[in-house]
């Protein structure tokens, strides 16, 4: 979807802007918008472009870095943590070559973490993004990672 | 039995897609009841009730009902808090997902008893389901003309718009929520003036949790006198409980107030798993008080809860078995706070960074007495100085095993030289 496309979704006021945001980079292979896209919606919105950066830095589902193809994004809140969300965690880290806050060089997977879920009566729980997977254990963790590299060759 | 099914009754047993199944199970009836009595007889319903808010401060709902509708401005909001980001919740989501026109309905019935004009539901994006399911049961009610202009053909118009969160926990609390819905960033407002007088876009604005309002056809249907006889004294009707962590069956339950937390542990939970000890019990979320097993006996109860000085009244029952450090686990929790801090002012902002310092020094076995002083005095300062709920709340772990698990701390101590 082309950033005008996009815009035109919403009505020309900023209390519209985090949705439009996330909307966008939802869509968007890197999940990030760039500099001259802020222009364009700081425009849009009638807001200044300082205002755009703000919300998108405050927000962790909006980001002005590139991210990988499928983000990652693991909950190790309490309810998770005590249901042994360290061992899907280290599980991501040795199949993907990654620790949080990285992306795999192939640009395919980025991994970071996250707020509980609201999965807790199913953890542990990670979401891909605009996926929740839950009830996970190692050997889930790594066919699903072998899924999402096969939806690429 | 110890459940009792008033809020979740329609669970599982009717097509959350389907507005008919909800009517077919007398939904829609108490709004129609409502609006055919005046507008001053609900707010007496729901004052005679006492019901109080479900998102977990437990704050009485007719205060707020009552201050909304005296407010005079011809543009009023509703605000429905579905941003459930605490850790150990999932009980809005379940409502959610499984009766979402009883939420609708309690907006309506709140909106003609105020005179409200427009409301809003604040969902958070991660909620797919419930986002997909609220959107569709708005759209029915629109159809079947709950929602809209001259609704069921009375003069009174009100509709709800849907409006997603971007992953941040904060915009939970309420004037960061509201901000967040106005397109900001959500870093809360100095109260006073509060948002029944200055709220969303500054017009007088009530926001309540999700199960608050599933709550109001409830009273308006049986009446607040016969709905205050559920539950305790000081916290009538029932509950819904997020059980989670290491107990046998995880998952949302609803009970009248007054059941002990044991109880609902052994017969709900159905114990812990493999045979286990259990440790310690976290209430209400990250926020809440971590309790141990002699103090099970408690009962359920915003009064009971009041002597933690946090959110414990969310209904979330995070339990943890022998294997557990409490060390690990509240580090865990400032982690997430950490996280999730705004950065407005500055106790919430670097206390969290100095709590999880000294928090590893305990973990490390490096800690000295000055430490636990340290912590002890941080926590306090933290909870009595910080602008939001947030910063006040997330100490109550720590402030709650300083108190309950004193010896913990002690054993981890390098040396009791001061
Ligand atoms: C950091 C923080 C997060 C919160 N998150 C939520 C939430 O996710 N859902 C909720 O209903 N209330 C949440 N609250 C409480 C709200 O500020 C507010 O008290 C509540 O929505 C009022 O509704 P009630 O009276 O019906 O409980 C949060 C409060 C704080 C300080
Ligand atoms: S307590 Fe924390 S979250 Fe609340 S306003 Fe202060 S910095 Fe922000
Ligand atoms: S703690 Fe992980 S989903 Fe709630």
């Amino acid at each position: 979807m082309t950033l005008d496309l996009m815009l035109q979704k919403y009505p020309a006021s900023s209390e519209y802007l985090i949705e439009a945001l996330r909307d966008y980079q939802t869509a968007k292979i890197d999940h990030c918008v760039t500099e001259m896209e802020i222009v364009k919606i700081a425009k849009y919105f009638n807001v200044t472009e300082s205002k755009v950066c703000s919300v998108v830095s405050f927000y962790s589902f909006l980001s002005e870095k590139p991210k990988g193809k499928y983000v990652i994004r693991i909950c190790r809140d309490v309810p998770c943590f005590v249901n042994k969300s360290e061992s899907i965690l280290k599980t991501l880290e040795t199949r993907l070559g990654i620790k949080p806050g990285e992306t795999t060089t192939d640009g395919l997977f980025s991994l970071e973490f996250t707020g509980c879920l609201g999965q807790c009566d199913h953890a542990p729980a990670i979401r891909i993004n605009e996926k929740t997977y839950v009830d996970l254990t190692p050997d889930k963790v790594k066919a699903i990672l072998s899924e999402y590299r096969e939806e690429k060759s | 039995m110890i459940e009792k099914k008033i809020i979740s009754k329609r669970f599982d047993k009717i097509d959350p897609y389907s507005i008919a199944d909800y009517i077919a199970t007398g939904g829609y009836k108490p709004l129609i009841k409502a609006m055919t009595g005046e507008r001053i007889d609900i707010l007496s319903e729901v004052e005679k009730s006492r019901l109080r808010g479900r998102g977990g401060a437990g704050f009485p709902v007719a205060i707020k009902m009552m201050a909304l509708a005296k407010e005079a401005a011809s543009v009023k909001y509703i605000v429905c808090n579905a941003d459930e980001g605490e850790p150990g919740n999932f009980k809005d989501r379940a409502i959610m997902e499984k009766d979402p026109h009883s939420i609708l309905e309690g907006m309506i019935i709140t909106a003609y008893a105020t005179r409200a004009t427009k409301g809003y539901i604040y969902i958070r994006c991660e909620y797919d389901k419930s986002i997909e399911i609220m959107r569709h049961a708005v759209d029915e009610a629109r159809k079947n003309h709950f929602l809209g202009l001259k609704i069921d053909k009375i003069d009174f118009d009100f509709d709800i718009e849907i409006r997603l969160g971007a992953g941040s926990y904060v915009c939970g609390e309420e004037f960061a929520l509201l901000e967040s819905i106005e397109g900001k960033t959500g870093r809360t407002r100095v109260k006073p003036p509060f948002p029944t007088s200055v709220g969303l876009f500054g017009k007088p604005t009530e926001i309540n949790n999700v199960e608050t309002f599933a709550n109001i056809p409830v009273i308006v249907d049986m009446g607040g006198d016969e709905f205050a006889k559920i539950g305790t004294k000081s916290s009538t009707g029932t509950k819904l409980l997020s059980l989670s962590g290491n107990v046998n069956n995880k998952g949302v339950y609803e009970i009248p107030f007054g059941i002990p937390i044991k109880t609902v542990i052994d017969e709900l939970g159905g114990g812990v798993p493999d045979s286990r000890a259990l440790k310690m019990v976290q209430l209400g979320g990250a926020c809440g008080p971590i309790i141990p097993r002699y103090l099970l006996d408690m009962i359920i109860d915003f009064d009971r809860f009041d002597e933690f000085e946090s959110k414990t009244g969310s209904g979330a029952i995070i339990v943890m078995d022998d294997r557990w450090d409490i060390f690990d686990i509240l580090l865990r929790n400032v982690d997430f706070f950490k996280h999730e801090s705004c950065g407005k002012c500055a106790p919430c902002r670097e206390g969290h960074n100095q709590l999880a310092r000294l928090l590893r020094k305990f973990t490390d076995r490096k800690a000295t007495v000055k430490d636990l002083i340290s912590i002890e005095s941080l926590a306090r300062v933290m909870h009595q100085t910080s602008l939001c709920g947030l910063g006040q709340t997330s100490p109550t772990s720590i402030i709650s095993t300083l108190r309950y698990f004193r010896e913990d701390y002690i054993d981890r101590l390098e040396s009791l030289e001061v």
